[in-house]
């Protein structure tokens, strides 16, 4: 907009470049506002509603870690990002962070230096097909025409799913996830492969979901977590423990309704005082206030909460919890303990 | 034979014969479907068959047109009210219409703020668009984009003001210097109005002139939908075709500099396709500006694509302006214009009357090519659609509706520029065919 801008930008960019990864703590509260890189729209993790009210699984992550920094869940500058974009946009600083269902691979953690913080939501690859095809399991599909979207990880684990079980299959490359339901739907293929929470929440969209089955096998580890770069482990730290914090609420029974209540002064679970700031300086040590982990599960409530109310099993997408349930109860979700 | 009279003969009609209706099959409507559709017997099948595929295709799809529901809050909603039968969910582009014209994040309340400069863009362009209309008229022409980009962005009136005030000083000089040079005047006009934006930098934030006609403002990253594609299209094409003229005249110029430059441009644009740039635009330039001071991603796609068409415009307006007889040339030398004088009073008239088709073709090519800005997460109309509305889990599995939508708005934008280029040679032919 600005001419002076312009120019002055230019002439400092070299400088500021370097200089801009560090502190991002600092930016942040400097800025009043966290930049946080969502997808430009992936049912159930982040979409805009009717309002423009950015909603989903991903980015009640960012909202979290807004309020647990900012003290204000809606402290928060969405920047969308397609899967080609995501990257670049958090290594050159545009966004402070990534919540974009990106998977945890050590290529993109060590060679795209980037920190992976933890795991929001694990995931797998898995089968969709028609209920007439008659198949129960991925290893009758030989000979099979696959959907599969291009240029993602899904594409290279399903060519060794089928080379590993010696079968073979003819893949049908599609661009996006809504041309693939298409092309799925029109018979072009016998079979739709991505990953199983995309699965469900495609079926739900059919206006026949019970004539298709989704299939046994799960062909692929796809752990989505929350990323920052490389550089600034304070802030990796942040963003971490606001996960765990939302993790560790679940745990210890901390909701959005009863937290107001058990924030109001310390109580008798020495765990439950420390997280949420009524006992010890833990907020202090992060460099944020006592009441960081308070506030950021007041936003929308513990990892249960913000479950059920994206993705699980009461909304249309209709998720178990299965993998993504707390360790207490069979499932991988942990996190080391507030002390 | 002398004695011929009246009385000589049996009968003699006095008056003409009432004209007898022509042969049913040699009038009317018998005889248009004789000649246009059943003449002969290949024509016959060919029509008759196009009349099974016309009846197939609406037989299928006006049931679903007109069984259409257009108030639903959800597909599951549309699809129970519908119970099985056929007919689209027109309702989502009812819930979502404000999304698709002004993206999401528009503020709503300030929704007349684009519209009132989608208005004022048919007053702005009429007058060149239409030279029967008053000349005076261009005068808001002049002042259109000050104008829409105060409604559209908001902020102080004082930053459009300057940036007018400083066109207008700028070409006062060019004007007052132009009998001696061209090219001097020219630079030092600019020179000057640089220097009228930079008092910019004597204001201070807190000034209380930045507080006279204040509107609410409103960051780039908000603009969306339809509103987004127009904006592109109408600034892109209004930017690149003067820049495709001085492209396609540097091409021609006898000083190699300018020559070398113009023709390594226009081929290295030419020859890399414009998703690249437009990812140039968005992620390379990203990692040269320091984060939060970066130049707006508007502006960004605005230059990428601005360059794009004008290295196809420069090409078009090139086979314009050899098309032209070298007599034309010379005429204008040996009239004693220099070439200022001559390119725009002789060359460009009648190089750009024979361009325009191809620059119609370019500009309606770009408008659609607005579209491609969705891929670099921009929400354009297309983005709209494939992002956040596909993606509530109100609306996921709608698509025939949403996109028969985006192609119907298209399809009325591209089609009026065409029928205005028609229009327009039409009025422009002066050689007697």
């Amino acid at each position: 907009m600005n001419k002076s801008v312009l120019f002055g930008a230019m002439t400092v960019a070299s400088l500021a470049a370097g200089a801009a990864a560090a502190g991002t703590l600092e930016d942040v509260q400097a800025r009043g506002k966290l930049n946080c890189g969502v997808t430009t729209g992936l049912v159930g993790f982040a979409a805009p509603d009717a309002n423009g009210e950015w909603k989903g699984f991903d980015v009640a992550v960012c909202r979290a870690v807004a309020a647990a920094v900012l003290g204000d869940g809606n402290a928060v500058e969405f920047v969308p990002t397609t899967g080609k974009t995501r990257f670049t946009a958090l290594a050159s600083g545009e966004i402070d962070m990534l919540a974009r269902n990106t998977t945890w691979t050590l290529s993109r953690d060590v060679d795209l230096k980037f920190t992976f913080v933890g795991v929001n939501y694990y995931d797998g690859q898995g089968f969709m097909a028609p209920k007439e095809l008659g198949v129960s399991s991925a290893k009758d599909l030989d000979g099979a025409t696959v959907c599969i979207q291009t240029g993602t990880t899904t594409e290279l684990n399903l060519a060794d799913f089928f080379r590993a079980n010696n079968i073979s299959y003819e893949p049908v490359p599609i661009e996006t996830n809504a041309e693939a339901q298409q092309q799925y739907l029109a018979g072009a293929c016998d079979v739709f492969t991505t990953d199983a929470s995309g699965l469900a929440a495609t079926r739900a969209t059919f206006e026949n979901p019970q004539d298709h089955v989704l299939l046994s096998e799960i062909v692929s580890k796809e752990p989505l977590g929350p990323l920052v770069r490389h550089g600034d482990n304070e802030w990796g730290d942040i963003v971490r423990w606001t996960l765990n914090a939302l993790i560790t609420a679940e745990e210890l029974g901390v909701t959005s309704a009863n937290i107001a209540e058990m924030s109001a002064s310390a109580g008798g679970n020495p765990e439950i005082n420390r997280l949420l700031g009524t006992e010890g300086t833990l907020g202090e040590m992060l460099g944020l206030s006592a009441t960081w982990a308070k506030d950021a599960i007041a936003v929308s409530g513990n990892y249960g909460e913000v479950f059920e109310q994206n993705i699980g099993e009461s909304t249309p997408i209709g998720l178990a919890r299965g993998l993504n349930a707390q360790w207490t109860d069979g499932g991988l979700i942990y996190s080391p303990p507030f002390r | 034979m002398s004695d011929t009279s009246a009385n000589a003969v049996a009968f003699v009609r006095t008056e003409s014969v009432p004209a007898s209706a022509p042969p049913v099959n040699a009038a009317g409507p018998v005889k248009w479907l004789k000649d246009n559709l059943f003449d002969g017997v290949g024509n016959s099948i060919l029509t008759v068959l196009a009349f099974v595929a016309i009846f197939m295709i609406l037989s299928n799809t006006m049931p679903w047109v007109l069984n259409g529901i257009w108030d639903a809050p959800t597909l599951a909603a549309c699809r129970e009210i519908l119970d099985g039968t056929t007919g689209a969910c027109f309702a989502v582009l009812s819930e979502r219409w404000n999304q698709l014209l002004f993206g999401f994040k528009y503020p709503s309340e300030l929704y007349w703020r684009p519209a009132l400069a989608f208005a004022m863009l048919f007053v702005a362009f009429a007058p060149v668009l239409f030279f029967d209309l008053p000349r005076k008229l261009l005068i808001f022409t002049g002042l259109y984009p000050f104008i829409a980009f105060w409604l559209i962005w908001g902020g102080p009136i004082f930053n459009p003001i300057l940036a007018l005030v400083g066109l207008i000083v700028g070409y006062v000089v060019f004007v007052r210097l132009e009998k001696t040079s061209f090219a001097m005047a020219m630079g030092v006009g600019i020179v000057s109005a640089a220097v009228v934006w930079s008092l910019s930098k004597f204001i201070g934030s807190d000034s209380a002139i930045l507080s006279i006609g204040y509107l609410e403002t409103v960051p780039s990253r908000d603009l969306g939908g339809f509103m987004l594609n127009m904006m592109l299209g109408v600034t892109c094409v209004s930017l690149s075709l003067p820049l495709g003229i001085a492209l396609a005249l540097g091409r021609q110029s006898s000083m190699p500099l300018i020559k070398y430059v113009c023709v390594i441009f226009i081929e290295f644009i030419r020859g890399v396709p414009l998703i690249t740039l437009l990812f140039v635009a968005s992620v390379m330039l990203g990692y040269f500006f320091p984060p939060g001071s970066g130049v707006d991603l508007f502006i960004r796609v605005v230059i990428m694509i601005t360059l794009f068409s004008a290295a196809y415009i420069a090409e078009v307006i090139r086979g314009g302006l050899a098309a032209l007889p070298k007599g034309q040339y010379e005429a204008a030398d040996s009239l004693g214009l220099d070439y200022a004088q001559a390119t725009r009073l002789i060359i460009l008239p009648q190089a750009l009357k024979i361009s325009i088709p191809g620059i119609v073709n370019i500009a309606v090519g770009l408008f659609k090519d607005t579209t491609l800005v969705s891929v670099i997460s921009m929400f354009d109309m297309v983005g709209m659609i494939r992002g956040p509305i596909l993606a509530s889990t109100d609306w996921n599995g709608v698509y025939w509706e949403l996109f028969s939508f985006a192609a119907l708005l298209f399809f009325v934008v591209c089609y009026g520029i065409s029928q205005y280029s028609q229009w327009l040679e039409r009025r422009l032919a002066t050689d007697h065919r």
